[in-house]
């Protein structure tokens, strides 16, 4: 493989969400610093006697209104349907044309790629359920397939099935921005959207592609979906305060609360930013990637994989942990998370561990899954560009083991220059991305 | 900023011609078809009742006997991924935990996994008991599936099919603690994670990967998906040995079938370090993408296809002429092959006469995510043989394509080999692999 002449400094310059605090990032921002809730009763389908009636849902949006095009994207799913709006934003932000049918940008559609972390499409359960039911014989306890793909040929419709994949969002995202670079689309559970990010900043650094599309698009909130998470019990039921009930490091936290949505950040190697004269948010500097190899199950008890993969992320970066500002955790609100995570930085952190603040926006976003990286790092790039540390809500119990800073209830305006944002998948996926001031 | 050269150092596969790389090989080189009717379920009522499927196996003998247990965990996707791993990393020479506990030669830490995957479908058996308790007089009742049903749903079912299980299975046997990676792009994965594999390695984030994919589409759900998307054959009583004919004149749609294929990646240094038998050199990767807004199938014209061709052959600082071998996706879909075809001629220019193009898909069937690691798989054995066995079900062109599909053995030395393959949604990769050359300095 061709060796790289140099290497590329990866910068942002352009954003754009759709998730349960808002529709865009201004929006999503005021929230934040507002320290509101986007939880809520779970409106998509009737969860009423599910153990868990509540979730985190994006409110008031139709993607078909904020594209060109809407006709290529009438069959998105949910979270195709979300990343098609958040890549809408992030490209005029950063100056790309979608909305002319030959863009005017003058970016070469070879050299820009996308990236995303992104989840599969609900499936539709109402047939789903009676295909199976078509074909099972409960006396013998086993499917007769062949009522069942007859009902499943009557009634599956083939656009719809096709739309599960979960490659379609970034498929959504290359028709509406005809992206022709490097496309790629990974699934490592909660951490997919931050690793995208970090190996779309790789592909950029190594001069595969002028501009990435990164980040991540997902929605579970569906029936089977919640029924994975609730047999689980990796859901909160405190069915009777939704907006209070992600608390990450809350002593009495019990679970995340799923949330949905999409988030894109358009990464530019710093040589097209500046020729284009694009305005730069921030500059992405250190990626880090580990797997804990230890269960299925649960995470290492020592948070090996995510001391791993912090360390790997310091030190592509060139920096120590001296240098960090903020850590943005992934911080869930289920028991095992936060331990181990606050072990982790700890680890890491050494002396400084409980100077650095660590806040966990979930307790205000709720876990968008696949998306849930991307859409924090956002706010990670807005903390910089406003020096301001967003809070961990709904701290008003703290775990008495759990001794870190994480910048309780309220927002503390200080010096941001370096972010740290982490993520930690099911399965032992880890991944960390550093972003910094730009200057 | 020197890259590290990436040289291939192990080969795994389970496809519908073998339990191994070996005897797939074996099979591929004897023309063998491994599509037959569909024996996981009774496949009445689908218009074909074909598909490729792997031998019979049992998992519990094909993970070490400390994670026997771990295995009812597993669905059909994992299990595959995790024979294939364990033949590749056997034969590489790498000692993972996995391997020998006690004679381990490699840091986990420098090891990473880049694997592709498809979407998982869940065994339906699992769920019956609970949709037949949320059914009342026919229709499915939510409220019933929210108290009764869901208790009825076994507590782990859902880690059983997050796709990022093939790799955390292989990581967990096999103590594979560095970067990790799923790509989950369709019939496109495998290219792409393999392709990802090598960056880690050539940036210095890992010393070794095992890189692959696996899926398996043997499974009522996938098959209903393939053929609603008019992907899939639909000759009912088609002759198994015949039906499935990629750039074929007669060709009339894909067969769906199971596998999965793994590569074990290394850092040429390191390799030679341990003198490690080296088998080939990943010279270039390319990535692209068709804009077609009919998702399902490749663009007219493939310009995704010559994109990304290009840029795997710009990658490895080579001509289409330096091409001793392509395997193309070649699903046997007219219309995604004709386009497939004229991506591939515009990429090569006048060498698209002479570079000999060997499909495999009428011998393995498409088998998703697996598809192009098995292809790899393939390509570095071709290599190493100095032979492309004969293209299978190829009497003549179909209309509009001009490549040249190799119809009779061919002997002689491969300099560089091109695997290239799209997906449904529309991500193209193409890979160039290298014969190894342990003089030749870049």
């Amino acid at each position: 493989m061709r060796t790289p002449k140099t290497r590329e400094r990866v910068v942002i310059t352009g954003m754009g969400v759709v998730c349960p605090l808002g529709n865009d990032v201004q929006t999503l921002w005021e929230a934040v610093l507002s320290g509101r809730s986007g939880a809520n009763r779970t409106a998509i389908f009737d969860a009423s006697t599910f153990p868990t009636t509540f979730d985190a849902e994006v409110k008031n949006y139709d993607h078909r209104t904020r594209v060109r095009r809407p006709e290529l994207h009438e069959t998105a799913s949910r979270g195709s349907g979300f990343a098609v709006g958040a890549a809408t934003q992030a490209c005029r932000h950063a100056g790309i044309d979608t909305e002319t049918a030959q863009p005017t940008d003058g970016i070469d559609r070879t050299r820009m790629g996308i990236y995303l972390g992104a989840g599969e499409g609900a499936l539709d359960h109402n047939t789903f359920f009676a295909c199976i039911f078509a074909g099972w014989d409960p006396q013998q306890q086993k499917m007769t397939w062949e009522p069942s793909t007859r009902l499943g040929f009557a009634r599956m419709k083939a656009a719809y099935e096709l739309e599960q994949e979960p490659n379609m969002a970034a498929a959504h995202v290359a028709l509406l921005t005809g992206a022709r670079g490097p496309a790629r689309s990974c699934l490592t559970a909660c951490a997919a959207s931050t690793q995208a990010v970090g190996e779309a900043m790789m592909l950029i650094r190594r001069g595969d592609a002028d501009v990435m599309i990164a980040g991540g698009a997902h929605s579970m909130i569906h029936p089977l979906g919640v029924t994975g998470f609730n047999r689980l019990t990796a859901l909160s039921t405190r069915n009777d305060s939704p907006e209070t009930a992600s608390r990450p490091f809350c002593g009495n936290r019990d679970g995340f609360v799923l949330g949905e949505g999409a988030a894109i950040l358009i990464l530019e190697s710093l040589t097209s930013a500046r020729k284009r004269g694009v305005q730069i948010l921030a500059e992405v500097v250190g990626y880090g990637s580990s797997s804990d190899a230890f269960r299925v199950t649960d995470m290492h008890d020592e948070g090996r994989g995510p001391v791993q993969a912090m360390r790997a992320a310091l030190a592509d970066a060139s920096l120590t942990y001296r240098d960090i500002d903020y850590i943005n955790t992934h911080g869930t609100s289920t028991q095992e998370n936060d331990s181990i995570e606050t072990l982790a930085i700890k680890t890491v952190f050494q002396e400084r561990a409980r100077q650095v603040p660590a806040s966990g926006i979930k307790s205000m976003l709720g876990h968008l899954i696949g998306a849930a990286g991307a859409a924090e790092l956002i706010t990670c790039v807005l903390a910089i560009r406003n020096n301001i540390v967003p809070a961990t809500i709904n701290l008003h119990d703290p775990d008495p083991k759990l001794d870190l800073d994480y910048v309780p209830n309220v927002p503390r305006q200080m010096p941001v220059n370096i972010v740290m944002k982490e993520s930690f998948g099911f399965g032992g996926q880890n991944n960390v991305v550093i972003v910094k001031r730009f200057t | 900023m020197s890259a590290a050269r990436v040289v291939v150092t192990g080969l795994g596969a389970v496809s519908p011609l073998g339990l191994s790389a070996e005897e797939t090989w074996a099979g591929l080189c004897a023309g063998r078809c491994g599509i037959r009717r569909i024996a996981a379920f009774d496949p009445t009522g689908f218009p074909c009742e074909l598909g490729g499927e792997v031998p019979d196996y049992r998992i519990q003998d094909r993970v070490p006997r400390t994670y026997r247990k771990a295995v009812k965990l597993m669905c059909r996707d994992i299990e595959l991924a995790v024979m294939a791993a364990g033949e590749a990393l056997a034969a590489s020479g790498l000692i993972t935990k996995g391997i020998d506990p006690e004679k381990v030669n490699v840091d986990p830490t420098r090891m990473a996994s880049n694997i592709g995957a498809g979407i998982i479908c869940c065994d339906l058996t699992e769920l019956a008991p609970a949709v037949a308790a949320s059914t009342a007089e026919g229709r499915f009742d939510l409220h019933r599936w929210g108290k009764e049903g869901l208790e009825l749903i076994t507590p782990l079912w859902l880690l059983k099919y997050l796709p990022n299980m093939l790799s955390c299975h292989i990581g967990i046997i096999h103590d594979i603690q560095g970067p990790s990676n799923t790509i989950t792009c369709g019939e496109a994965s495998a290219h792409l994670a393999i392709g990802e594999a090598a960056q880690v390695i050539a940036r210095g984030d890992a010393d070794a990967a095992v890189a692959g994919a696996a899926e398996a589409k043997i499974n009522q759900m996938v098959m209903l998906r393939q053929h609603l998307l008019k992907r899939a054959v639909a000759t009912p009583d088609a002759d198994p040995q015949t039906i499935c004919r990629p750039f074929d004149t007669h060709a009339c749609g894909a067969i769906f079938g199971e596998g999965a294929g793994m590569v074990i990646l290394e850092n040429l240094d390191r390799a030679r370090a341990r003198k490690a038998r080296i088998l080939a050199e990943i010279a270039g990767v390319g990535h692209s993408h068709s804009l077609s807004p009919a998702y399902e199938r490749l663009e007219p014209g493939g310009e995704g296809v010559r994109i990304a061709v290009e840029k795997a052959l710009a990658d490895a600082e080579i001509g289409p002429e330096d091409l001793d071998l392509v395997i193309p996706h070649g699903t046997a879909v007219p219309s995604d092959d004709l386009a497939e075809a004229q991506g591939l001629e515009a990429a090569f220019g006048p060498a698209a006469r002479q570079v000999p193009v060997w499909p495999t898909k009428s011998m393995l069937s498409t088998t998703g995510a697996a598809s192009g690691a098995l292809d790899v798989v393939a390509a570095v054995r071709a290599i190493v043989e100095g032979v492309i066995p004969a293209a299978k079900n190829f009497d003549g062109p179909a209309a509009g394509c001009h490549l040249n599909v190799v119809t009779g053995r061919r002997v002689g030395r491969i300099r560089h080999a091109l695997c290239c393959s799209y997906t449904f949604g529309g991500q193209v990769a193409a890979l160039v692999l290298k014969t190894f050359d342990g003089e030749a300095e870049r």
